[in-house]
């Protein structure tokens, strides 16, 4: 279990982490999304430690990280594919690990094939590794001691389609084994295929977060009319607030039967008028992110 | 891991790695990648083409033991302070802190590893420069070369070896960055030496600010005198104790990334 409480920290005046507040359960894969420079890097090294809190705690397990023995036994933690001496071997930065750890030198052959990295790229310099390749390199540090807690930054980050899929497959066994597991993405998708539980964190706040079923379940209705604009001026007349969604039609929250009702009475043609299916994580996403957004998106797409 | 839910991470039976181990790590961290392993090679191919190059050019008078072991430890002098620099800074440069320090959160752990593993370098290459230093007394050794010879010679000898490898350490602390550290190791010395010698009144104040020239009884025969020893305590404390204290401060507090 991953427990961040009220975890703050600002550099000169820029508030990278503000008040942030989440649980990752054990048996749960945790997806930590938010869009780049949104704080979640930050609160994954507040966790283990690297980068100290200017306010509130972060625990795992019940303990703070630094007073965790041996930690890398009870905690796998990938924050940087990238972060290892270009000159080492892939096979020489887990060898260092697996003495640091006290684990036997055949476990870092085991951890290979795990990753599948094979024995001649486990020769080459990791400068010659590709970001796929170091992305493995550092799932297999990760893993190496068969920890109960994972933290991983983007791990999906450069790995090929078949890596995403072997990815998943195995945070997935690794929470059903009981372990905890939190992710970091930018990509809701890569998020949405594999976590349970999801925390969104935009400018440094968590604006989200609960269950996928929780956080996908919308309320509100799609309507679409044979004259858009009369139908909006019709709403807005009756203080429905309504707003823009694909293909020419409006979403609002309310009732279908509120907008029925408004429709009637306007004398506005409906062409379809229905419960809002549930939008898709994407568009919560940029509904939740939209003011911590850098670029301006709106769900209908880029204007031209 | 077996199927059973970990609200609560069970501690026990969980040991911290001993610094032995931790140690050991960063010794292997010396010699696994290509700079690293030059370095030392360097190291002992210049420590014995330097004596080779005194045995056979030296005056027949000067080929002692002791000029040899001074001959040993002049290219040493340079190099061990890099090798001590390089032993903090490639964490920084090449990143690798990040998991370093997440596998031993406890960095002062790490560190005093890293000095463990420096003084182990300083004491190899004490026994490498005597050992050569014995060989080449053997085979080129002039007339008489084992006179003038006391265990203050030694003593001071390995003085020399092991500050410049923790000044390294220190530099490299403080800076965290190779190249300057590098650079800074260097160039300071050099710009004192200049100022002290362009500016006449500070010529006398000199072996009690620098470093450089308070070490440079070090390298004449016989004992220091007590003036030489305060002012190589006191100039030691300045440029060895003091940027590695600032250095331990600035690594405990760094953000690492």
């Amino acid at each position: 279990m991953i427990t961040l409480e009220h975890v703050s920290k600002t550099y000169g005046g820029f508030t990278a982490v503000d008040d942030v507040s989440f649980t990752a359960l054990p048996g749960r894969v945790t997806g930590f999304l938010g869009p780049n420079g949104a704080g979640k890097s930050t609160s994954m090294r507040i966790m283990v430690g690297l980068t100290h809190a200017d306010h509130g705690t972060a625990t795992i397990g019940g303990h703070k990280y630094a007073d965790i023995p041996n930690p890398g036994r009870h905690v796998g933690v990938l924050l940087d594919a990238s972060a290892q001496h270009a000159g080492r071997t892939g096979r020489e930065v887990l060898a260092l690990s697996a003495l640091t750890m006290g684990l036997p030198e055949s476990r870092v052959d085991e951890m290979l094939a795990l990753v599948g990295l094979s024995d001649s790229e486990a020769k080459r310099r990791v400068r010659n590794y590709s970001l796929g390749m170091r992305q493995r390199l550092g799932i297999a540090n990760a893993l190496m001691a068969d920890p109960s807690v994972l933290i991983l930054d983007e791990p999906a980050n450069g790995l090929d389609p078949a890596g995403i899929h072997w990815m998943r497959s195995l945070l997935r066994s690794y929470a059903e084994r009981g372990g905890t597991v939190l992710l970091s993405s930018h990509l809701l998708h890569e998020v949405e295929m594999i976590a349970d539980e999801m925390v969104l964190i935009g400018r440094g706040r968590i604006v989200a977060q609960g269950t996928k079923a929780e956080l996908l379940h919308t309320h509100g209705t799609f309507v679409r009319a044979e004259h858009p604009q009369k139908l909006a001026a019709a709403l807005a007349e009756a203080d429905i607030k309504a707003s823009p969604s694909g293909d020419g039609g409006l979403r609002a929250e309310c009732d279908p039967i509120d907008i029925g009702r408004v429709a009637a009475a306007a004398g506005v043609v409906l062409a379809e008028l229905r419960p809002a299916e549930g939008a898709g994580l994407e568009e919560l996403f940029l509904e939740l992110t939209a003011d911590d957004a850098r670029e301006t998106v709106t769900t209908e797409g880029v204007q031209l | 891991m077996t199927a059973t839910t970990y609200a609560e991470l069970d501690l026990t039976g969980t040991t911290r790695p001993p610094m032995s181990r931790l140690v050991k790590v960063e010794l292997r961290k010396m010699v696994d990648t290509r700079a690293g392993m030059w370095l030392l090679i360097t190291i002992a191919a210049v420590t014995v083409l330097a004596t080779t190059i005194f045995g056979l050019a030296g005056h027949d008078q000067d080929r002692t033991f002791y000029n040899f072991m001074q001959f040993a430890g002049a290219p040493q002098g340079v190099l061990l302070p890099v090798l001590g620099i390089l032993l903090v800074t490639q964490e920084w440069s090449q990143r690798t802190a990040m998991v370093t320090f997440t596998l031993e959160p406890r960095r002062s752990r790490t560190l005093a590893a890293k000095v463990y593993a420096a003084l182990l370098l300083g004491l190899a290459a004490f026994v490498v420069a005597v050992g050569v230093a014995t060989l080449a007394t053997v085979v080129f050794g002039g007339t008489d070369p084992w006179r003038n010879l006391g265990g203050i010679d030694f003593a001071k000898f390995a003085i020399l070896q092991f500050s410049g490898i923790l000044q390294g350490l220190a530099f490299g602390l403080l800076f965290l960055s190779s190249a300057f550290a590098i650079v800074l190791f260097f160039v300071l010395p050099t710009g004192f030496s200049i100022l002290f010698n362009t500016v006449p009144a500070l010529e006398d104040s000199a072996p009690w600010i620098d470093f450089g020239t308070a070490q440079g009884p070090l390298g004449d025969v016989g004992n220091l005198s007590g003036q030489e020893w305060a002012q190589l305590a006191i100039t030691g404390t300045a440029w060895v104790i003091l940027p590695f204290l600032a250095g331990l401060w600035r690594m405990l507090r760094a953000e690492v990334k």
